[in-house]
Protein backbone atom coordinates (compact mmCIF):
# COMPACT_ATOMS: atom_id res chain seq x y z
CA UNK A 1 0.00 0.00 0.00
CA UNK A 2 1.41 3.42 -0.95
CA UNK A 3 1.24 5.78 1.91
CA UNK A 4 2.30 9.39 1.73
CA UNK A 5 4.21 11.72 4.78
CA UNK A 6 2.06 13.67 6.96
CA UNK A 7 2.05 15.26 10.34
CA UNK A 8 0.19 14.23 13.55
CA UNK A 9 -0.23 16.65 15.62
CA UNK A 10 -1.99 16.02 19.03
CA UNK A 11 -2.34 18.73 21.68
CA UNK A 12 -4.43 17.50 24.68
CA UNK A 13 -5.68 20.15 27.16
CA UNK A 14 -8.32 21.65 29.08
CA UNK A 15 -11.67 21.57 27.49
CA UNK A 16 -12.52 25.65 27.67
CA UNK A 17 -9.95 26.08 25.17
CA UNK A 18 -12.04 23.96 22.65
CA UNK A 19 -13.25 26.48 20.57
CA UNK A 20 -10.35 28.67 20.40
CA UNK A 21 -7.85 26.10 19.56
CA UNK A 22 -10.35 24.59 16.61
CA UNK A 23 -10.33 28.30 15.42
CA UNK A 24 -6.74 28.56 15.44
CA UNK A 25 -6.09 25.10 13.80
CA UNK A 26 -8.46 25.80 10.96
CA UNK A 27 -7.24 29.27 10.47
CA UNK A 28 -3.37 28.09 9.87
CA UNK A 29 -4.80 26.01 6.70
CA UNK A 30 -5.41 22.62 8.57
CA UNK A 31 -8.30 20.54 7.00
CA UNK A 32 -9.71 18.99 9.41
CA UNK A 33 -9.13 17.86 12.96
CA UNK A 34 -10.43 15.52 15.89
CA UNK A 35 -11.44 15.58 19.16
CA UNK A 36 -12.12 13.17 22.09
CA UNK A 37 -12.64 13.92 25.70
CA UNK A 38 -9.83 12.70 27.66
CA UNK A 39 -9.10 12.14 31.59
CA UNK A 40 -5.27 12.59 32.78
CA UNK A 41 -3.14 14.42 35.43
CA UNK A 42 -0.10 16.22 35.28
CA UNK A 43 1.60 19.59 36.40
CA UNK A 44 -1.89 21.41 36.82
CA UNK A 45 -3.00 18.31 39.42
CA UNK A 46 -5.77 15.67 38.21
CA UNK A 47 -8.32 16.25 35.58
CA UNK A 48 -10.89 13.92 36.47
CA UNK A 49 -13.95 15.39 33.88
CA UNK A 50 -15.88 14.76 36.90
CA UNK A 51 -17.45 18.70 36.26
CA UNK A 52 -17.28 21.27 34.05
CA UNK A 53 -13.71 23.21 35.28
CA UNK A 54 -11.73 19.64 35.18
CA UNK A 55 -13.05 18.54 31.54
CA UNK A 56 -9.82 17.87 28.94
CA UNK A 57 -9.68 17.18 25.41
CA UNK A 58 -7.32 15.57 23.50
CA UNK A 59 -7.03 17.56 19.52
CA UNK A 60 -5.68 15.57 17.08
CA UNK A 61 -4.59 16.84 13.73
CA UNK A 62 -3.36 15.43 10.17
CA UNK A 63 -1.38 18.33 8.40
CA UNK A 64 1.36 19.47 6.44
CA UNK A 65 4.64 20.06 8.42
CA UNK A 66 4.60 23.70 7.81
CA UNK A 67 1.36 23.70 9.34
CA UNK A 68 2.01 21.70 12.38
CA UNK A 69 4.92 23.83 13.45
CA UNK A 70 3.00 27.15 12.74
CA UNK A 71 -0.60 25.70 14.96
CA UNK A 72 2.04 24.56 17.86
CA UNK A 73 4.07 27.98 18.05
CA UNK A 74 0.76 29.48 18.06
CA UNK A 75 -0.75 27.19 20.72
CA UNK A 76 2.51 27.22 22.91
CA UNK A 77 2.91 31.21 22.88
CA UNK A 78 -0.74 32.23 23.67
CA UNK A 79 -1.85 29.43 25.98
CA UNK A 80 0.83 27.53 27.19
CA UNK A 81 1.60 29.82 30.36
CA UNK A 82 -1.56 29.25 31.81
CA UNK A 83 -3.27 26.53 30.66
CA UNK A 84 -2.95 22.78 31.77
CA UNK A 85 -0.88 21.83 28.07
CA UNK A 86 0.44 19.05 26.80
CA UNK A 87 2.01 18.96 22.52
CA UNK A 88 3.58 16.61 20.83
CA UNK A 89 3.80 15.59 16.99
CA UNK A 90 4.65 12.24 14.62
CA UNK A 91 5.32 11.20 11.60
CA UNK A 92 2.34 9.01 9.75
CA UNK A 93 1.50 7.76 6.88
CA UNK A 94 -1.85 8.69 4.83
CA UNK A 95 -3.48 6.93 1.95
CA UNK A 96 -5.54 9.93 0.32
CA UNK A 97 -2.30 12.62 0.48
CA UNK A 98 -5.04 15.27 -1.26
CA UNK A 99 -7.08 14.95 1.78
CA UNK A 100 -4.32 16.54 4.33
CA UNK B 1 -30.34 18.47 58.52
CA UNK B 2 -32.47 18.73 55.35
CA UNK B 3 -31.90 14.96 53.43
CA UNK B 4 -30.38 16.28 50.50
CA UNK B 5 -27.81 17.68 52.37
CA UNK B 6 -27.07 13.84 53.62
CA UNK B 7 -26.95 13.37 49.95
CA UNK B 8 -23.86 15.60 49.77
CA UNK B 9 -22.13 14.15 52.82
CA UNK B 10 -22.19 10.98 51.59
CA UNK B 11 -20.43 12.04 48.55
CA UNK B 12 -18.04 13.79 50.74
CA UNK B 13 -17.29 10.80 52.65
CA UNK B 14 -17.09 8.45 49.23
CA UNK B 15 -14.60 10.60 47.89
CA UNK B 16 -12.68 11.12 51.97
CA UNK B 17 -12.53 7.13 52.26
CA UNK B 18 -11.58 6.55 48.35
CA UNK B 19 -14.31 4.68 47.26
CA UNK B 20 -14.23 4.30 43.55
CA UNK B 21 -18.16 5.68 43.26
CA UNK B 22 -17.88 7.82 40.30
CA UNK B 23 -21.44 9.11 38.38
CA UNK B 24 -21.16 9.40 34.84
CA UNK B 25 -20.06 12.71 33.49
CA UNK B 26 -23.28 12.71 31.05
CA UNK B 27 -25.49 12.58 34.25
CA UNK B 28 -23.93 15.27 35.97
CA UNK B 29 -24.64 17.31 32.62
CA UNK B 30 -28.29 16.15 32.63
CA UNK B 31 -28.77 16.62 36.04
CA UNK B 32 -27.62 20.18 35.74
CA UNK B 33 -29.49 21.16 33.09
CA UNK B 34 -32.63 19.26 34.69
CA UNK B 35 -32.42 21.72 37.81
CA UNK B 36 -31.09 24.52 36.20
CA UNK B 37 -34.24 24.16 34.03
CA UNK B 38 -36.50 23.26 36.20
CA UNK B 39 -35.40 26.74 38.84
CA UNK B 40 -35.88 28.41 35.62
CA UNK B 41 -39.34 27.77 35.09
CA UNK B 42 -40.81 27.70 38.59
CA UNK B 43 -39.73 31.01 38.53
CA UNK B 44 -41.35 32.04 35.09
CA UNK B 45 -44.92 30.83 35.96
CA UNK B 46 -44.81 32.71 39.08
CA UNK B 47 -43.22 35.49 37.78
CA UNK B 48 -46.07 35.87 35.32
CA UNK B 49 -48.56 36.34 38.30
CA UNK B 50 -46.43 39.49 39.85
CA UNK B 51 -46.72 42.80 38.31
CA UNK B 52 -43.82 44.02 36.58
CA UNK B 53 -43.77 47.57 38.84
CA UNK B 54 -43.45 44.99 41.55
CA UNK B 55 -40.64 43.15 40.59
CA UNK B 56 -38.46 45.73 38.91
CA UNK B 57 -37.70 47.99 41.43
CA UNK B 58 -36.09 44.90 43.47
CA UNK B 59 -34.10 43.08 40.54
CA UNK B 60 -32.55 46.96 39.98
CA UNK B 61 -31.83 46.65 43.80
CA UNK B 62 -30.56 43.51 43.67
CA UNK B 63 -28.23 43.73 40.54
CA UNK B 64 -26.56 46.69 41.57
CA UNK B 65 -25.79 44.27 45.29
CA UNK B 66 -24.64 41.89 42.55
CA UNK B 67 -22.00 44.59 41.28
CA UNK B 68 -21.16 45.83 45.11
CA UNK B 69 -20.22 42.25 46.53
CA UNK B 70 -17.12 41.36 44.14
CA UNK B 71 -15.77 44.84 45.54
CA UNK B 72 -15.96 44.38 48.99
CA UNK B 73 -14.17 40.80 48.42
CA UNK B 74 -11.79 42.04 46.06
CA UNK B 75 -9.43 44.69 48.43
CA UNK B 76 -9.55 41.94 51.51
CA UNK B 77 -8.06 39.29 49.04
CA UNK B 78 -5.75 41.59 47.87
CA UNK B 79 -4.68 43.28 51.07
CA UNK B 80 -5.18 41.01 53.99
CA UNK B 81 -5.01 37.62 51.83
CA UNK B 82 -1.99 39.08 49.97
CA UNK B 83 -3.06 37.46 46.90
CA UNK B 84 -1.63 39.16 43.64
CA UNK B 85 -4.26 41.04 41.24
CA UNK B 86 -5.62 38.10 39.14
CA UNK B 87 -6.05 35.83 41.93
CA UNK B 88 -8.16 38.35 44.04
CA UNK B 89 -9.95 39.60 40.94
CA UNK B 90 -10.85 36.27 40.09
CA UNK B 91 -12.10 34.88 43.78
CA UNK B 92 -14.00 38.29 44.18
CA UNK B 93 -15.96 36.93 40.58
CA UNK B 94 -17.09 33.87 42.09
CA UNK B 95 -18.04 35.46 45.23
CA UNK B 96 -19.82 38.27 43.58
CA UNK B 97 -21.84 36.19 41.29
CA UNK B 98 -23.77 32.74 42.87
CA UNK B 99 -24.44 29.58 43.22
CA UNK B 100 -27.70 28.12 41.99
CA UNK B 101 -27.63 24.77 43.74
CA UNK B 102 -26.83 26.34 47.04
CA UNK B 103 -30.33 28.11 46.28
CA UNK B 104 -31.95 25.37 45.49
CA UNK B 105 -30.95 23.67 48.72
CA UNK B 106 -32.05 27.14 50.40
CA UNK B 107 -35.22 26.70 48.69
CA UNK B 108 -35.79 22.90 50.01
CA UNK B 109 -34.78 24.19 53.50
CA UNK B 110 -37.60 27.22 53.18
CA UNK B 111 -40.44 24.78 51.69
CA UNK B 112 -39.88 22.01 54.12
CA UNK B 113 -40.36 24.62 56.84
CA UNK B 114 -43.52 25.98 55.06
CA UNK B 115 -41.91 29.31 55.31
CA UNK B 116 -43.44 31.58 52.28
CA UNK B 117 -41.17 33.34 50.08
CA UNK B 118 -41.09 34.91 46.61
CA UNK B 119 -41.58 32.32 44.57
CA UNK B 120 -39.95 34.63 41.09
CA UNK B 121 -36.78 34.52 43.06
CA UNK B 122 -35.67 32.93 40.51
CA UNK B 123 -35.44 35.66 38.38
CA UNK B 124 -32.40 37.16 40.68
CA UNK B 125 -31.16 34.49 40.62
CA UNK B 126 -30.39 34.82 36.94
CA UNK B 127 -29.84 38.45 37.36
CA UNK B 128 -26.91 38.02 39.82
CA UNK B 129 -25.00 35.54 38.19
CA UNK B 130 -23.15 37.85 35.76
CA UNK B 131 -23.04 41.36 37.18
CA UNK B 132 -20.50 39.82 40.09
CA UNK B 133 -17.88 38.23 37.09
CA UNK B 134 -18.32 41.27 34.86
CA UNK B 135 -16.93 43.34 37.76
CA UNK B 136 -14.30 40.31 38.75
CA UNK B 137 -13.08 40.84 35.11
CA UNK B 138 -12.66 44.77 35.25
CA UNK B 139 -10.79 44.51 38.76
CA UNK B 140 -8.25 41.94 36.94
CA UNK B 141 -7.87 43.87 33.43
CA UNK B 142 -8.34 47.71 35.45
CA UNK B 143 -4.66 48.49 33.76
CA UNK B 144 -5.21 46.48 30.28
CA UNK B 145 -8.44 47.34 29.45
CA UNK B 146 -7.97 47.43 25.94
CA UNK B 147 -6.52 44.25 25.81
CA UNK B 148 -10.03 42.96 26.48
CA UNK B 149 -12.39 41.11 23.68
CA UNK B 150 -15.46 41.95 25.42
CA UNK B 151 -17.74 40.44 21.98
CA UNK B 152 -16.20 37.23 23.00
CA UNK B 153 -16.07 37.80 26.41
CA UNK B 154 -19.88 39.02 26.47
CA UNK B 155 -20.78 35.82 25.17
CA UNK B 156 -18.92 33.49 27.23
CA UNK B 157 -20.65 35.09 29.82
CA UNK B 158 -24.36 35.86 28.73
CA UNK B 159 -24.75 33.08 26.91
CA UNK B 160 -23.20 30.44 29.28
CA UNK B 161 -25.21 27.46 30.10
CA UNK B 162 -26.33 28.13 33.92
CA UNK B 163 -27.67 31.60 32.04
CA UNK B 164 -29.28 30.11 28.94
CA UNK B 165 -30.83 27.69 30.90
CA UNK B 166 -31.99 30.01 33.71
CA UNK B 167 -33.10 32.45 31.73
CA UNK B 168 -34.67 30.18 29.07
CA UNK B 169 -37.04 28.77 31.83
CA UNK B 170 -38.26 32.08 33.05
CA UNK B 171 -39.02 32.84 29.71
CA UNK B 172 -40.25 29.28 28.79
CA UNK B 173 -42.30 29.50 32.35
CA UNK B 174 -43.91 33.21 32.27
CA UNK B 175 -45.03 32.33 28.32
CA UNK B 176 -46.87 29.10 29.30
CA UNK B 177 -48.00 30.14 32.38
CA UNK B 178 -49.37 27.75 34.90
CA UNK B 179 -51.58 25.78 32.81
CA UNK B 180 -49.39 25.59 30.06
CA UNK B 181 -46.88 23.96 32.36
CA UNK B 182 -49.05 22.19 33.85
CA UNK B 183 -48.74 18.63 31.84
CA UNK B 184 -44.73 18.56 32.79
CA UNK B 185 -45.31 19.71 36.56
CA UNK B 186 -44.87 15.58 37.38
CA UNK B 187 -41.09 16.10 35.92
CA UNK B 188 -39.97 19.55 36.37
CA UNK B 189 -41.55 20.05 40.27
CA UNK B 190 -42.49 16.30 41.65
CA UNK B 191 -38.97 14.79 40.72
CA UNK B 192 -37.44 18.08 41.42
CA UNK B 193 -36.18 16.92 45.35
CA UNK B 194 -35.06 13.54 44.00
CA UNK B 195 -32.96 15.03 41.36
CA UNK B 196 -31.36 17.33 43.80
CA UNK B 197 -30.66 14.75 45.79
CA UNK B 198 -29.06 12.63 43.00
CA UNK B 199 -26.89 15.89 42.39
CA UNK B 200 -25.64 16.96 45.55
CA UNK B 201 -24.08 13.20 45.80
CA UNK B 202 -22.33 14.05 42.76
CA UNK B 203 -21.42 17.74 44.23
CA UNK B 204 -20.20 15.89 47.30
CA UNK B 205 -17.54 13.82 45.41
CA UNK B 206 -16.03 17.08 43.58
CA UNK B 207 -16.08 18.71 46.66
CA UNK B 208 -13.82 16.48 48.25
CA UNK B 209 -12.01 16.75 45.19
CA UNK B 210 -11.42 20.16 45.83
CA UNK B 211 -10.34 20.21 49.41
CA UNK B 212 -6.97 19.05 48.53
CA UNK B 213 -6.21 22.10 46.48
CA UNK B 214 -6.26 24.19 49.39
CA UNK B 215 -4.04 22.79 51.18
CA UNK B 216 -1.33 24.39 49.02
CA UNK B 217 -3.07 27.97 49.44
CA UNK B 218 -2.81 27.97 53.63
CA UNK B 219 -5.57 28.95 55.88
CA UNK B 220 -6.16 33.04 54.78
CA UNK B 221 -8.81 31.14 51.96
CA UNK B 222 -10.60 28.79 53.82
CA UNK B 223 -11.05 31.54 57.24
CA UNK B 224 -12.70 33.48 53.52
CA UNK B 225 -14.74 30.63 52.20
CA UNK B 226 -16.27 30.71 55.84
CA UNK B 227 -16.57 34.26 56.86
CA UNK B 228 -17.24 36.16 53.29
CA UNK B 229 -20.36 34.04 53.34
CA UNK B 230 -21.61 35.30 56.69
CA UNK B 231 -20.52 38.92 56.44
CA UNK B 232 -22.21 38.48 52.61
CA UNK B 233 -25.04 37.00 54.52
CA UNK B 234 -25.85 40.66 56.12
CA UNK B 235 -26.10 42.24 53.34
CA UNK B 236 -28.54 40.14 51.61
CA UNK B 237 -30.83 39.49 54.51
CA UNK B 238 -30.63 43.41 54.87
CA UNK B 239 -31.70 44.46 51.33
CA UNK B 240 -34.29 41.52 51.17
CA UNK B 241 -35.43 43.36 54.44
CA UNK B 242 -34.84 46.49 53.42
CA UNK B 243 -36.95 45.94 50.11
CA UNK B 244 -39.76 44.39 52.13
CA UNK B 245 -39.07 41.02 50.98
CA UNK B 246 -41.03 37.84 53.19
CA UNK B 247 -38.90 35.86 55.75
CA UNK B 248 -37.91 33.06 53.01
CA UNK B 249 -37.52 35.87 50.68
CA UNK B 250 -35.21 37.90 53.22
CA UNK B 251 -33.58 34.16 53.83
CA UNK B 252 -33.11 33.07 50.25
CA UNK B 253 -31.63 36.39 48.93
CA UNK B 254 -29.09 35.93 52.10
CA UNK B 255 -28.39 32.68 50.81
CA UNK B 256 -27.92 34.18 47.58
CA UNK B 257 -25.75 36.72 48.43
CA UNK B 258 -23.35 34.54 50.40
CA UNK B 259 -23.19 31.96 48.00
CA UNK B 260 -19.90 31.86 45.31
CA UNK B 261 -20.75 30.27 41.87
CA UNK B 262 -19.10 27.18 40.38
CA UNK B 263 -20.64 26.71 37.08
CA UNK B 264 -20.85 30.22 35.63
CA UNK B 265 -17.66 31.99 37.31
CA UNK B 266 -15.27 29.63 36.34
CA UNK B 267 -15.87 29.16 32.56
CA UNK B 268 -15.69 32.46 31.92
CA UNK B 269 -13.09 33.70 34.60
CA UNK B 270 -10.91 30.67 33.14
CA UNK B 271 -11.09 32.32 29.18
CA UNK B 272 -11.06 35.83 30.98
CA UNK B 273 -8.55 35.92 33.42
CA UNK B 274 -6.50 32.73 32.16
CA UNK B 275 -3.33 34.24 34.69
CA UNK B 276 -5.80 33.43 37.75
CA UNK B 277 -5.16 29.82 39.25
CA UNK B 278 -8.27 28.42 39.35
CA UNK B 279 -7.47 26.20 41.91
CA UNK B 280 -7.67 29.17 44.58
CA UNK B 281 -11.19 30.14 43.20
CA UNK B 282 -12.75 26.70 43.06
CA UNK B 283 -11.27 25.25 46.02
CA UNK B 284 -12.15 28.30 48.04
CA UNK B 285 -15.75 28.29 46.35
CA UNK B 286 -16.39 24.56 46.09
CA UNK B 287 -14.42 22.91 48.65
CA UNK B 288 -14.81 25.39 51.36
CA UNK B 289 -18.14 27.65 50.81
CA UNK B 290 -20.59 25.49 49.21
CA UNK B 291 -19.98 22.86 51.83
CA UNK B 292 -20.50 25.09 54.85
CA UNK B 293 -23.44 27.28 53.42
CA UNK B 294 -25.46 23.77 52.79
CA UNK B 295 -24.70 22.39 56.18
CA UNK B 296 -24.16 25.20 58.77
CA UNK B 297 -25.07 28.11 56.41
CA UNK B 298 -28.48 28.18 55.40
CA UNK B 299 -29.86 27.52 58.75
CA UNK B 300 -27.66 30.47 59.90
CA UNK B 301 -28.59 33.09 57.62
CA UNK B 302 -32.47 32.03 58.33
CA UNK B 303 -31.89 33.10 61.89
CA UNK B 304 -30.49 36.50 60.56
CA UNK B 305 -32.88 36.84 58.08
CA UNK B 306 -35.33 36.25 61.58
CA UNK B 307 -33.32 39.02 62.92
CA UNK B 308 -33.15 41.28 60.29
CA UNK B 309 -36.70 41.12 59.01
CA UNK B 310 -38.46 42.44 62.38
Amino acid sequence: MNTHPKQLLVIIGEATLEKFLVRDIKGFGAHGYTIAEVRGGGEHGTRDAEWEGSRSIRIEVVCEETVAEKIAEHVIAHYAKNFSLSLYVSQVGVIRKDKY
Amino acid sequence: MDPVVLFFVLGVVARLVKSDLRLPEALYETLSIYLLLAIGLKGGVELAKHPISTVAPQAVAIVVMGLLLPLLAYPILRFLGRLNNFDAAAIAAHYGSVSVVTFAVGLAFVTKRGIAYEEYMPLFVALLEVPGIIVGILLARLHTLKSVHWGELAREIMFGKSVVLLVGGLCIGWLAGPQGIDPMRGLFFDLFKGVLALFLLEMGLVAASRLSDLKKSGPFLIGFGVVIPVLFSFIGAGLGALLGLSLGGTTLLAVLAASASYIAAPAAIRIAVPEANPSLSIGAALGITFPFNLTLGIPLYFEIAKMLHK
